[in-house]
């Protein structure tokens, strides 16, 4: 469990840090008082774009528009040759570019699972869209439609959600965000580089306690799991745990032996929980390619582990006390 | 050594044991004064109806349970002032039980029942420096499996089993430390008439040859008659 949500975390954050870079800016201008992730409607003014695109050594800027879906959707509307200009184009897969007001472009992940193709319509925030393009996926967005059509439709005219910018040579870019932040100091104003670096678990606080959220309950759910299970074993070894006291075994072998098992129990256990996520990891891949993404991350399997031991071993001291207490005569005539 | 040449230094020495215990409101008496010497060497049968207080003495003997009054004596060592610890000393080294379900362990083979009581005998350096694997059996112990002829059985569950063969294997576990005493608590009442000559057959055999004093808690008449010698119990007493 804790291992699949970590993973979900990190494939999410993933995928929006290489969407993002897959824009091809240098820098992004964010509304102030953002956060590094959300799913924020438009406050910014469009006119923004032309002060920006007239700093020195800005060669091109452009602005997008977000509206929020449910779940983790959203549609992104965008000026689509400025946006070519920027990022080099969509690959498309099939279709093209739009052709009209209503036309939306969607990745391969989002088309594969909502089973979309060119020509197909597709209801969402209270508009239909017809498909005109299904591009490769890894730029800007999932979902995408024209930045006018969008502002009119979120009744949020001339506003943006992000602008976009690239800078005239690479080696402008500390200069160009120095200039940028001097001149709009309220707004988030971010390096691609720095913002994808920040796209992490401890920079979104919501996910850093989710995650916390998620090992405790993983520790209370583990305790009270192999508590039960400890405890029926014990009930069940009565007769088992009398023979041993009769030949000698003491206290502490006995709590050696349970500790021992209860110990192996949850390393494989770990294991199997290890193996298990490589199942959600394919079935996420297939079932909800576009929504959800699982990644595998190496470092949380000693933690996951950790946890997993903890809870274990916390579990088994009740009936491990028990079992050593048990009166050797009675747990002899046990049936 | 045989029954007939029994040493002058009681192996067990019981006297004026009493044990009561609770049983919901009422106090059960099940030792009344009992005393009895078991010599060095002896193969010796208490018989007694159900009730008796046979099983409360193999059970005191066994440092299973502590008496309310009175003394034991096993191999010169009074039971009376022993902690939990010397007890569990005492069960691993010098007494080894027989019970009358065989109480092998069903998950493990006959070898691992036998090896687990000869690990827990084992000192400490000894688990430690072979693991607790390669503890040999002693010379008189493979004779002891020869005579108990279960040598083919060894690597069998005790499901596949026969009742005989599983008290022939209990009563090798019993003896793998070498105990003092055996205590075999009716080692016989759940084994047909055939295997119950058979076991009985063996223990005597073990007492002869062996010279393994050995205790057993009986109600059935003829199974006393292969002990060297019956004691009688009626009523917490022995008669």
């Amino acid at each position: 469990m804790i291992l699949t949500l970590v993973g979900v975390s990190y494939g999410t954050l993933d995928g929006t840090a290489q969407r993002a870079r897959g824009v091809g800016a240098d820098l992004m201008i964010r509304p102030p008082g953002s956060a590094i992730i959300g799913l924020s409607t438009a406050p910014m003014s469009d006119e923004l774009i032309a002060f920006v695109a007239s700093q020195p050594h800005v060669a091109l800027a452009t602005g997008t528009a977000i509206q929020p879906l449910s779940g983790f959707d959203s549609i992104t509307g965008l000026d689509i040759d400025a946006f070519s200009r920027m990022s080099g184009g969509f690959h498309f897969l099939e279709g093209g570019p739009f052709q009209n007001d209503q036309d939306m472009l969607v990745d391969e992940y989002y088309a594969r699972e909502k089973h979309l193709h060119v020509g197909d319509q597709v209801k969402l925030a209270n508009h239909v869209w017809r498909i005109a393009g299904i591009f490769e996926s890894g730029k800007l967005a999932r979902m995408c439609v024209r930045l006018s059509v969008l502002q009119s439709s979120m009744g949020n005219e001339h506003r943006l959600s992000q602008i976009y910018v690239k800078t005239d040579s690479p080696g402008q870019i500390p200069t160009v965000l120095r200039d940028l932040r001097a001149k709009m100091p309220t707004y988030q104003i971010y390096s691609m580089e720095e913002f994808t670096s920040l796209l992490s678990i401890n920079s979104v606080g919501l996910l850093r306690n989710f995650i916390g959220v998620v090992i405790g309950v993983a520790v209370i759910v583990g305790f009270i799991v192999v508590f039960m299970a400890m405890y029926t074993a014990v009930l069940e070894r009565t007769r088992e745990i009398g023979i041993l006291k009769a030949v000698g075994a003491s206290g502490w072998l006995i709590l050696d032996l349970l500790f021992r098992e209860t110990l192996l129990l949850s390393v494989v256990g770990t294991v199997v929980g290890i193996l298990l996520t490589y199942g959600t990891q394919w079935l996420m891949k297939h079932a909800v390619p576009s929504s959800l993404t699982q990644e595998t991350v190496y470092l949380w399997w000693p933690i996951a582990g950790g946890v997993a031991i903890v809870g274990a071993l916390l579990g088994v001291v009740v009936p491990a006390i028990k079992a050593v207490r048990q009166d050797a005569t009675e747990a002899l005539s046990y049936e | 050594m045989s029954d007939g040449q029994v040493a002058t230094t009681p192996m067990i020495q019981v006297r004026n044991l009493y044990k009561t215990y609770r049983a919901g409101d009422v106090d059960v008496h099940a030792l009344q004064g009992a005393s009895l010497d078991v010599a060095r060497g002896e193969f010796v049968a208490i018989v007694g109806a159900s009730g008796s207080g046979k099983s409360t003495l193999f059970n005191i003997l066994g440092t299973l349970t502590p008496p309310t009054s009175g003394t034991v004596t096993i191999d010169g060592r009074d039971l009376s002032n022993l902690t939990n610890t010397e007890r569990t000393e005492l069960r691993k080294h010098t007494v080894g039980f027989v019970f009358q379900k065989y109480n092998l362990l069903p998950t493990l083979t006959a070898e691992d029942n036998i090896r687990m009581v000869q690990y827990i005998g084992a000192r400490r350096g000894d688990r430690q420096d072979k693991g607790g694997k390669g503890l040999e059996f002693t010379p008189e112990f493979t004779e002891i499996l020869e005579v108990l002829g279960i040598a083919d059985r060894m690597r069998h569950k005790p499901r596949a089993l026969s009742g005989g063969q599983q008290q022939r294997v209990a009563i090798a576990r019993a003896l793998v430390n070498g105990p003092a005493i055996l205590l075999a608590d009716e080692p016989t009442g759940n084994l047909d008439s055939k295997n119950s000559a058979a076991v009985l057959g063996l223990l005597r055999d073990l007492n002869k040859r062996l010279g393994q004093t050995i205790l057993m808690i009986t109600h059935d008449r003829e199974a006393a008659e292969y002990a060297g010698r019956s004691i009688q119990m009626l009523d917490g007493q022995v008669v």
